[in-house]
């Protein structure tokens, strides 16, 4: 019923050089978020050059990866490379940089591809500002030629990263359940795939129902709700074993968990004889303490990312609301005030905003708000929208959607989508069935 | 020039290309649509099994003419007064038949999300729960589990397929 996996261990070595005139870039180059749209920036990016066919086409690859991931941060732009007027046959020989700035690109990448041995290529790259006529980052790699595609992810988040000041996502995975199967005889099954859905991999085989899906800060690891033996409880999938180990011993369902943001515990809720109340687990010791004792609902908890606070939803108070407590259940506060419900409350990385779900009149919404209520924005919205998980650099949200239902009133489809935290650009993933309850990895290099 | 050097051993890394186990179709022993009667018996099974299979097959087909479920307001888990004769009259055949076990499925529909539905199925299941044991059914007897929004009895997004999979449905263990 498990899987193991191979597991490539990458031995990736990396030398990032650091060039002599960091602050010689102009000043233009950076982008500026947080103050909604921004014009994308002009970029080129070449195609990454090698000696051999073989070679050559990885590099080919990879070009086509790192201009994904940044065209479609919204970020950037990238000039068609039949636009290119030769770009350098090395990515250490320098530019003519006059020949790419009548056309407004403001930053090169160049890169190329060797083949070490039988398994092992170096890629290298560099990021030129074409402005200022100078390299602004450069970085070499030797690896698996397996490994490729994720070097394409490492290489574009340190462009991200240069480029923006803020960190990258691109390095990332997404777990969340695919869905197949008639509604009243849904098929669910755990998978999980990189950021942009490649990679694509089953972790269970839908012989019992699996939910809500979330990844450990630290260690590979998901936590999620299986109805293993028809017993909904909480569970631990460890990656690298394909193990699934149950959480402790309730006397009732178990669900709704998270990892704290040491990875040493899992909050998550209990229900039994009608009251659901929040409670972790410390996984070192297998402590459990009880955070929460009201005769309600209280559910969907998650950390703050200083472990301080405890942001979860319920309806103590007539409907399910959004309420804050310290991490030993004290101090408890309301913050949602809006009209209609409030649900699946998440913390931002950087703990500036909280991201939910909103149920009004006869339509769901994604929004966010600070962690005191105010500010509520409303990102996206549908027939059902549910369960927002952020991006490491909490810039992006990705969540699912429910189509409204056709004429028949039957045929839905559900499915992944992201949206900027700014409101912008809502986009589909795509995955091979239908998906739902996406939760994103921290970065892996992290 | 300033550079370190940054080695990543045995980081997250790519998954393998490990072939996923072939699909299969959710064998749900305690199928919401227990109209269609259909947990059938495996050919393997020995006679007496399928005679005690068949007894609970014939109970089961009791219960749902007995009635099987009660129905729920929106976000709410109270016994109205219909469900409650309704569990009158289920709580007499459950005592009739003390050698039967029993689970009650809590259910919701899909206009919640979803951990919040799980605990509301739970609460639905419950409030039966309670009511049959007031009844004087042995609490020992009685399972519960919520499935939230996951087993709609009905399939359709309009207020009608809504009110319908409200519901906590009475199965035989």
């Amino acid at each position: 019923m498990y899987k193991i996996f191979d597991f490539f261990f990458l031995k990736i070595t990396v030398i990032l050089f650091s060039f002599l005139c960091v602050q010689a870039y102009s000043e233009d180059l950076r982008i500026k978020i947080n103050s909604g749209q921004v014009e994308p920036l002009p970029i080129a990016i070449a195609n990454f050059t090698g000696k051999t066919e073989n070679v050559n086409n990885i590099g080919l690859q990879i070009s086509t990866v790192i201009s994904n991931n940044l065209v479609g941060s919204g970020q950037f732009k990238a000039m068609e490379s039949a636009a290119f007027i030769a770009p350098p046959t090395s990515p250490s020989i320098r530019p003519n940089f006059t020949d790419w700035s009548p056309l407004g690109i403001k930053a090169l990448i160049t890169g190329s591809v060797k083949s070490i041995n039988d398994d092992q290529i170096e890629i290298e790259f560099r990021l030129w500002d074409v402005i200022a006529e100078t390299d602004l980052i450069g970085l070499r790699l030797t690896v698996s030629s397996k490994a490729w595609r994720r070097v394409a992810h490492i290489i574009s988040d340190e462009i991200f990263e240069r480029l923006s000041g803020d960190s990258g996502y691109f390095d990332t995975r997404i777990v969340y359940v695919a869905e197949s199967g008639p509604q009243n005889k849904r098929l669910k099954r755990l998978a999980i795939m990189d950021q942009d859905g490649e990679n694509h991999q089953f972790l269970t085989d839908g012989s019992f129902l699996v939910l809500t899906p979330r990844f450990s800060p630290s260690s590979q690891e998901i936590t999620y709700l299986a109805y293993f033996k028809n017993e909904p409880r909480v569970y631990i999938f460890n990656l690298e074993t394909g193990q699934q180990e149950l959480l402790g011993a309730f006397p009732g369902m178990t669900f709704a968990p998270r990892f704290s943001p040491s990875g040493e515990k899992i909050i998550m809720s209990l229900a039994e004889k009608g009251v659901t109340d929040i409670y972790t687990m410390d996984l070192n010791n297998q402590e459990v303490n009880r955070l929460t004792d009201s005769p309600s609902i209280d559910t969907s908890p998650s950390f703050s990312p200083n472990g301080k606070k405890i942001i979860f939803n319920s309806d103590r108070g007539g409907s399910q609301q959004l309420y804050i407590m310290d991490s030993n259940g004290k101090n408890v506060k309301r913050i949602s005030f809006g009209k209609g419900r409030y649900a699946t409350p998440v913390w931002a990385p950087k703990g500036e905003l909280i991201a939910f779900t909103k149920m009004l009149k006869n339509k769901f919404y994604i929004g966010v708000m600070s962690p005191d209520g105010s500010g509520e924005r409303l990102l996206a919205e549908g027939y059902l929208v549910e369960g927002p998980t952020w991006a490491p650099n909490g810039r992006v949200l990705m969540y699912f959607k429910q189509e409204a239902p056709n004429d028949d009133g039957k045929s839905t489809t559900v499915n992944l989508y992201k949206i900027d935290v700014t409101g912008f650009r809502e986009t589909r993933i795509i995955t091979p069935s239908d998906g739902s309850d996406p939760a994103w990895s921290p970065l892996l290099l992290d | 020039m300033n550079y370190k050097i940054i080695a990543i051993i045995g980081a997250v890394s790519l998954l393998s290309a490990c072939e996923t186990a072939s699909q299969k179709v959710v064998t749900s022993s305690t199928g919401t649509s227990t109209k269609s009667g259909s947990a059938s018996v495996s050919s393997s099974v020995d006679k007496k099994k399928s005679l005690f299979a068949q007894a609970k097959q014939t109970a089961a087909d009791k219960l749902i003419a007995v009635g099987d479920r009660v129905l729920f307001g929106y976000d709410s888990a109270k016994l109205d007064t219909s469900a409650k004769i309704l569990l009158d009259a289920q709580s007499r055949f459950l005592r009739a038949n003390t050698d039967l076990n029993f689970v009650i499925e809590g259910h919701c529909d899909e206009r919640g999300t979803r951990e919040y539905n799980l605990a509301l199925g739970e609460q639905r299941a419950t409030a039966v729960r309670d009511y049959l044991v007031i009844q004087g059914i042995d609490p020992d007897r009685i399972k519960v589990i919520s499935y939230g929004k996951e087993k709609p009895a009905v399939v359709g997004s309009n207020s009608m397929a809504w009110s319908k999979n409200r519901r906590a449905v009475t199965i035989i263990d």
